[in-house]
């Protein structure tokens, strides 16, 4: 639960973030921010949630979620593997490689 | 080159037909576009890149004309695409520093159909990053001009498709519009633009920013071009489950501009607010067109379409949020050259706080936000439960009419820098196009008019899930009753 400025409002939404709250949702989002952007977007995404309080109004009980706008059959293929393009087309816009493998920062 | 051709007026359409009847070459006409960026561009932005194969393109359907074989619905059209689509061995930055230097191993499949109807892709165009703007402001390689007044935006996202548009540096665009990103540029640029229903054309190979809304679709300079382009690129497609088995009507041909009796709903909450009084002179006289010709005008009610941005942003920002968390600098895109000593999160974030602009941190932030525990429920899930209401409403409003009236955007084309700082402001402009994307329903901006200054107004239709059809007549009788809109250019040209 993520630590907000204002106590919440009665329908649950929070209608402000603070700067801690800020950090907190740029390290979810590996997002190294400035000290500068971190004010500004508390600020501006604190105005935006507070115009988005309106839709607490809205009775949506038991109305289920829509995720995605038509109705869809699921279609399924054959689990089969297919012969991608070359390669080397996708390695190349690797930031760092050795040989035939992506290079990355040490993990362990 | 014929003298009966203008290729600085000619639409797609006339192209088409002057390249198949060999009264001009697809070379000729991909040259003449090419000129055209090299002066123009310069003053107007538009252009990411440019495609150095396009006189190559045109010299294959040249020669497949020449040997008497089928070039194609789009035989020689030289179009500009968004650079949100991925394009085989040309640059794909999606306007951001994050795929600077990205060179797609492979072509999305609207680019695929262009290319197999005989088009030619001139270049990739400028867009807000990612798509995420209503300005062509947020860009990496900086804003987009209006061909029509230098000193006002285009709109965006699809900005630099528009604008290529507008100046005449192409005759046709693919643009992608995930809350109103080819409506709204239309609109501000005199152009026709059109979003297809949800699932009409495959997404795959176009850069994601909100899967369950995003689609893309034609820009151009009359009805039969959208029409026509939208023929070549829809259908199902094996690699984009969400795109609909359903069959794809040869709609330039099918075209009518007969409106006699067809009953064009006007939202009342749409009209019942205060709105610019060029938007809403532009607006009436629209409708008074329609009704001239024997359309039966409506009035519908959608009372929850007031809560669209909100609901839009919430959803839109969340599943942002998901997709752009690929960009963690390992496989491709922008890697930091601090990585020096610094574990795999630093790295990660470093990466991703250096190659993101502004707008696009401050809605994977939003979008973070909504979706974390906590406030899972009070924002992504009561989104997603208003979404549904509102797409309810839409069908119920269907019943009662054919095609959805409405202004595009609450204002004409706004000044570069007025609204940059304030994105609240800019957020709240999307009131009349983001339902369309919630609803997953076509929608579509005609040119219907200007300004007191001069800027172009279009006006919005929406249709039916997969009724195109009725929009695009609707559209067409437009554009034939509203001929004097036609008429007027841009003052970059």
């Amino acid at each position: 639960m993520i630590n907000n400025g204002k106590k919440s409002t009665s329908t649950g939404a929070a209608a402000t973030l603070d700067v801690k709250a800020v950090e907190k949702v740029a390290e979810l989002s590996r997002l190294q921010l400035s000290q500068n952007e971190i004010e500004t977007i508390a600020g501006q995404l604190s105005a935006v949630l507070q115009s988005f309080e309106q839709l607490q109004a809205v009775d949506t009980n038991g109305v289920e979620p829509l995720v995605t706008p038509t109705e869809l059959s699921v279609r399924f293929r054959e689990d089969v593997a297919v012969k991608v393009e070359d390669v080397e087309l996708f390695l190349a816009n690797a930031p760092a490689r050795s040989g035939r493998l992506f290079k990355v920062p040490p993990v362990v | 080159m014929s003298n009966s051709l203008n290729l600085d007026q000619a639409t797609c359409s006339e192209i088409r037909d002057a390249v198949r009847g060999k009264k001009v070459s697809a070379v000729e006409v991909t040259n003449h576009f090419q000129s055209r960026v090299k002066t123009l561009d310069p003053k107007i932005n538009a252009f990411v890149s440019i495609n150095e194969k396009a006189e190559e393109a045109a010299k294959a359907v040249d020669e497949k004309i020449a040997r008497g074989e089928d070039p194609g619905i789009l035989a020689g059209i030289p179009m500009a695409v968004k650079d949100l689509l991925c394009t085989k061995g040309l640059k794909t930055t999606a306007s951001s520093k994050m795929l600077a230097n990205f060179i797609p191993p492979y072509s999305a499949t609207v680019v695929k159909r262009l290319e197999a109807a005989g088009a030619v892709t001139l270049g990739k165009t400028s867009l807000d990053e990612f798509a995420m703007g209503s300005s062509n402001e947020n860009a990496a390689t900086g804003p987009v001009r209006n061909p029509w007044n230098p000193e006002y935006v285009p709109g965006g996202s699809s900005g630099g498709s528009a604008a290529a548009i507008a100046a005449r540096m192409a005759p046709g665009a693919i643009g992608t519009d995930t809350g109103g990103s080819i409506r709204q540029p239309a609109s501000f640029c005199g152009l026709f633009g059109m979003k297809p229903t949800y699932g009409r054309v495959s997404r795959y190979g176009i850069i994601a920013f909100a899967s369950s809304l995003d689609q893309a679709g034609p820009m151009a300079l009359s009805t039969k071009d959208c029409a026509l382009i939208l023929e070549a690129i829809s259908g199902s497609c094996e690699f984009d489950s969400t795109s609909a088995s359903i069959e794809v009507p040869k709609w330039s041909e099918i075209l009518t501009d007969d409106v006699k009796g067809l009953r064009i709903g006007l939202p009342k909450e749409y009209f019942a607010e205060s709105m610019d009084a060029d938007v809403e002179r532009v607006t009436q006289e629209a409708i008074a067109a329609l009704k001239d010709r024997g359309a039966e005008i409506v009035e519908v009610s959608l009372p929850l379409v007031k809560h669209a941005v909100p609901v839009y942003y919430l959803v839109a920002t969340s599943e942002a949020s998901s997709n752009l968390a690929r960009y963690d600098g390992m496989r491709y895109g922008h890697r930091t050259a601090d990585a020096a000593g610094a574990d795999l999160d630093e790295v990660y974030s470093r990466s991703r706080g250096e190659g993101f602009g502004s707008e696009v941190k401050r809605r994977i932030m939003l979008g973070t936000y909504a979706l974390s525990s906590g406030y899972y429920d009070a924002f992504y899930q009561k989104a997603s439960q208003v979404r549904r209401l509102i797409r309810n409403e839409f069908l119920q409003a269907f019943e009662s009419c054919d095609v959805i009236l409405s202004p595009v955007s609450t204002t004409p084309a706004f000044k570069v820098g007025e609204r940059i700082n304030d994105p609240l402001q800019m957020y709240l402009n999307d009131i009349f196009t983001t339902s369309t994307n919630l609803a997953g329903l076509p929608g579509m901006s005609v040119p219907a008019g200007y300004s007191a200054s001069g800027l172009p107004i279009g006006v919005q239709l929406m249709g039916r899930h997969f009724d195109e059809a009725r929009m695009f007549n609707v559209s067409l009788a437009l554009e034939n009753a509203l001929g004097a809109v036609k008429a007027r250019r841009p003052h970059v040209i």
